[in-house]
């Protein structure tokens, strides 16, 4: 299933297969684009929900580096941790992802920055969970309004 | 229509009942052919039945004795919607990232590129 709107955002999640696609264009070279995934002080100006402000506690973006975040909204916190499998500078970052809430839950992702050329860059994520049933509650409960009360509820489904 | 979709995510984040919901994709069903295959009472599925109604996604006949468990076709939607939705907020996150890269853009007063 596929959908495209008036923005150039698009996005396919396989029926039969646990993955999600994301695909968006940039009017900025595969440089500033990549620098923007892992600039510690760029990545917290757009990666994290926007009522939630987000903390980096670890970032190496290198390959074989780690990370790890927490999301602060009022008194609660929650965090995130993964590890960078492989950063190959303007081209590709391939990470895993965990939160701690669900800690036996891994997806994996990779991005891939693609040259248009004339300072244009594409950006593909795809994103492999471990079964439809859990990419279907990620999916299900959106990241923006609550990567937490999507976990929440994945916790109930997965009970 | 926000609030809707979000008592249906919620309707759809217990396991009976997002397997109540598949089975009722393939036809109707009475409560008590609801219950069978699961380990609680009639009772708790006719609890689950309700939050089901409540958002929308099923509704019940008016015969009597039987009253069947009607799944609403808007449901085989639900997929799309919720990709729809996750599209946009991953919209709303590269957005965010349009504003910093336009920044990164901007000449730099110190000189040199990063």
């Amino acid at each position: 299933m596929t959908t495209t709107t008036r923005a150039d955002t698009t996005i396919s999640a396989d029926p039969t297969l646990p993955l999600i696609r994301i695909t968006r264009e940039f009017n900025a070279p595969p440089e500033s684009v990549f620098r923007a995934h892992t600039d510690p002080d760029l990545v917290v100006k757009w990666m994290g929900p926007r009522s939630i402000t987000m903390e980096l506690l670890r970032w190496d973006p290198t390959t074989g580096g780690a990370y790890r975040f927490v999301h602060r909204r009022g008194d609660e916190e929650y965090g995130f941790y993964g590890s960078f499998h492989e950063v190959r500078p303007s081209e590709r970052i391939v990470q895993t992802f965990t939160f701690e809430g669900f800690p036996d839950g891994v997806c994996l992702e990779t991005l891939t920055f693609e040259d248009l050329g004339n300072g244009r860059t594409r950006l593909q994520a795809l994103s492999v969970y471990e079964s439809t049933e859990t990419r279907d509650a990620v999916l299900s409960s959106g990241m923006e309004t609550g990567v937490v009360e999507g976990y929440e509820q994945l916790d109930d489904l997965l009970d | 229509m926000e609030d809707r979709l979000s008592r249906v995510f919620a309707a759809l984040a217990d396991p009976i009942r997002r397997d109540m919901v598949a089975r009722l994709a393939s036809g109707d069903a009475t409560v008590n052919e609801l219950a069978e295959p699961y380990p609680v009472t009639v009772q708790a599925v006719s609890k689950h039945l309700k939050v089901l109604e409540e958002a929308g996604l099923v509704t019940r006949g008016k015969q009597a004795q039987r009253r069947p468990v009607h799944l609403e076709a808007e449901v085989f939607d639900l997929m799309t919607k919720w990709i729809e939705r996750y599209r946009r907020q991953a919209e709303e996150r590269y957005q965010r990232l349009d504003e910093v890269l336009l920044e990164l853009g901007q000449p730099r007063t110190e000189g040199g590129a990063p």
